[in-house]
């Protein structure tokens, strides 16, 4: 997926005044929040069950190696096959060879943010394989020129049920309808005979479990299922971050995410996937594939972002985030929007190609304290503008204006003097209404806001006259 | 008791009638206040810029200044947060230090919670009657616990009626910086705040936090709301002040 971060600003504004989007989005504090906190208040003590998360993250963190390799050894004795990528074009090339191999011609989809994140529709496109996405959301963005998703739980967020309306009249050539239920029987009708004649299906996995060497997924609409049993080759494609120890860890780690992420207590499916078909049993693949993909993953390990990996994608910290809820997904540029995106795209494309993106943040903490995991994200949104500072990525006028003020804070006098000068300056600027309509320096507050002016001497001055 | 007034830099420039009714509230509890007169800011604007250089020489020079006191407290839970929250963290390589700041982290409270919880106040001086709005700052709220504590005060004001909006806890999109960075976002998020309180038909909205006052007023003047005032709680708590 092409990398359109440092264009936040820009598109940040336009989806500002882009009345349709602003509706979808309202639905996320209906949807996501408010069922969130309901779910979180009915299971009880919901902080200890977030430590508890971040404690299973933390030590298969700590030992990623040695899980991955326990991982490894027991899917292989279970029949599945395990492939390690590096990086996104060798994750979509190890999945163009095995379905080359196989002799694949249409391969379906079901939901997975790391297939957005390594390209692999394009991938197989190019090889001449039609990827079909079964995820209803996935769907209607597909069909709609390969529209990126906006949000990593609800991909369609951004879309009202009259633009899939009008989106299925159009790509279908049926009658326009306006119902969900029936649209959503509509994309049924027209995914099921493909689900039906795919060679291969392709998904995610939420985790991956060391002990028995599965993967497991959360749906909610029952195409993961398709995915995985129907065609006759099944790939699992994740980061190798996914990993967790036990069986019993994920269990614990499946009652933070359906609740973080919808407020669900469970998710409608969720599919434990070891290895593939036995000779006893009737359903599922004749190959397994799991490719685990690093692609920056170790190197955030290593480094002062090792906090992100504990992430598991339920979009809690984007539906909570109130510039999120304004901007919508698109603006971050990537696949990864919200507050992780504000970590992980910077971190897995270049700080550089994502200048705008730590910095898109008020500091709220709202992210902060929703995280099931405890990902303390606005401290590692400030480690990224350290780092920016450092390295120079900073707009020269915000690096002038801050080494000036900080410089002069340290000079008490000098500090005095100028304070005393900018109330004098600020209130004549003020007038008789009291309010700055307009300041040079600061169109950013006075194009949408007036500045309060001050009363015309600061605090110490009075204090100090007072105190005659 | 001898209290060091944390000022704030934002009191200091746009508003010195909080740091007045922030004296006068602690003397009313009972406290010797002084002003530090070296003082300027805690550090947090050059903080959250990634300028991690210009807050440890502005966190060493407020530790010179506030360590001598039984507690220093700030209107404000955006820098008293700072304090309390952030500025061991700049010192984690340097023990000795860390040490000295801890303790002043320790000492340093936010201005209602420690009405609240350490004085525990129970009358305030102010005389304010009206229906009034509360926003909650997001560093006071998530970084100190700041919730119910302005509310009590707030009732013992037997004038006031505090009538609660919704999203009390959402962010006004001040952000410091961000407001300036981001205009466009930041004016939506003050806009949303704004349809919030108003639709209380409060006749003040109060907050703990001149940032997120200014941001909020500025918007609602902009808006063309000429009438509903915007104050700090210090200022309602502690009545006119002339
Ligand atoms: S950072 Fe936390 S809240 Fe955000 S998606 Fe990951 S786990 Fe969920």
């Amino acid at each position: 997926m092409d990398v359109r971060s440092n264009e936040f600003k820009a598109r940040a504004a336009a989806n500002l005044d882009d009345e349709k989007l602003q509706k979808g989005l309202g639905l996320i504090k209906v949807k996501a929040v408010v069922n969130r906190a309901g779910a979180v208040a009915e299971f009880g003590d919901f902080e200890s069950l977030r430590e508890a998360g971040k404690q299973i993250r933390d030590r298969a963190l700590a030992d990623l190696d040695l899980y991955l390799e326990r991982f490894e050894r027991e899917a292989t004795a279970r029949g599945a096959v395990v492939h390690w990528a590096e990086n996104a074009s060798e994750a979509c090339r190890i999945v163009v060879d095995i379905a080359k191999q196989s002799g694949v011609r249409t391969v379906a989809k079901s939901k997975s943010m790391v297939s957005e994140e390594v390209g692999l529709n394009d991938a197989l496109i190019a090889a001449g394989i039609e990827p079909i996405e079964t995820d209803l959301g996935e769907y209607i963005l597909q069909i709609n020129d390969a529209e990126p998703p906006s949000h990593i739980v609800m991909p369609v967020i951004h879309k009202t049920a009259e633009d899939v309306a009008d989106l299925f009249h159009a790509k279908h050539g049926t009658p326009r309808k306006t119902d969900p239920a029936a649209l959503t029987r509509e994309a049924r009708e027209i995914l099921r005979p493909k689900f039906l004649s795919a060679d291969m299906g392709v998904s995610g996995a939420n985790f991956l479990i060391a002990e028995t060497g599965s993967t497991l997924i959360v749906t909610n609409e029952g195409n993961g299922r398709l995915c995985t049993t129907l065609p006759r080759l099944h790939v699992a494609l994740t980061g190798i971050e996914k990993v967790v120890p036990t069986l019993e860890d994920a269990s614990t780690l499946l009652r933070l995410l359906p609740r973080s992420a919808t407020g669900q207590a469970i998710t409608n499916y969720v599919s434990l996937h070891t290895g593939p078909k036995r000779l006893e049993e009737s359903d599922g693949p004749q190959q397994f594939h799991i490719v685990l993909v690093d692609n920056g993953r170790s190197k955030l390990l290593a480094g002062e972002m090792r906090e992100m990996l504990r992430c598991i994608r339920c979009g809690a910290c984007m539906n909570h985030c109130p510039v999120y809820q304004a901007v919508g997904g698109h603006a971050y540029g990537w696949v990864y929007p919200g507050p992780m995106g504000n970590i992980l795209t910077p971190s897995y494309v270049g700080l550089e190609n994502a200048i705008a993106l730590p910095n898109a943040a008020t500091m709220c903490n709202q992210c902060g304290v929703v995280c099931p995991v405890k990902i303390p994200l606005p401290d590692l949104m400030r480690k990224l503008r350290e780092e920016q500072m450092e390295r120079g990525l900073k707009p020269w006028p915000e690096r002038v204006g801050l080494a000036l003020w900080g410089w002069a804070a340290q000079q008490p006098a000098l500090y005095s003097f100028g304070t005393r000068l900018a109330v004098r300056v600020m209130k004549w600027l003020g007038g008789n209404d009291k309010l700055i309509h307009r300041l040079p320096l600061a169109a950013g507050w006075t194009d949408g806001r007036d500045f309060p002016a001050p009363a015309g001497k600061t605090f110490r001055e009075l204090y100090k006259e007072r105190r005659k | 008791m001898r209290v060091a007034l944390f000022v704030t830099c934002l009191a200091d420039l746009m508003r010195p009638g909080v740091a007045f009714a922030a004296i006068r509230l602690l003397e009313h509890g009972g406290c010797t206040v002084e002003v530090p007169q070296t003082q300027t800011c805690c550090g947090q604007p050059a903080y959250n810029s990634g300028d991690r250089a210009t807050a440890i020489a502005l966190a060493r020079k407020a530790l010179d200044e506030f360590e001598g006191f039984d507690y220093v407290v700030a209107p404000s839970g955006s820098c008293g947060g700072m304090i309390r929250a952030h500025y061991p963290e700049l010192f984690r390589d340097d023990p000795a230090t860390l040490k000295r700041i801890e303790a002043l982290a320790a000492r340093t409270w936010e201005l209602t919670d420690f009405l609240v919880t350490v004085l525990k106040l129970d009358s305030v001086p102010g005389d304010f009657t009206g229906s009034v709005t509360y926003h909650d700052s997001c560093s006071g709220l998530r970084e100190l616990g700041v919730k119910a504590q302005p509310r009590t005060l707030l009732a013992r004001l037997p004038g006031v009626r505090l009538t609660e909006m919704n999203e009390a806890e959402t962010c006004c999109g001040f952000g410091g910086t961000f407001s300036l960075k981001f205009g466009e976002v930041s004016t939506q998020l003050a806009d949303n705040k704004c349809g919030h309180a108003c639709a209380t038909g409060a006749d003040a909205i109060v907050g703990g936090d001149l940032g997120c006052l200014l941001n909020i007023e500025g918007r609602l003047r902009r808006r063309g709301d000429l009438k509903t005032r915007v104050l700090h709680i210090a200022e309602v708590l502690a009545g006119s002040m002339d």
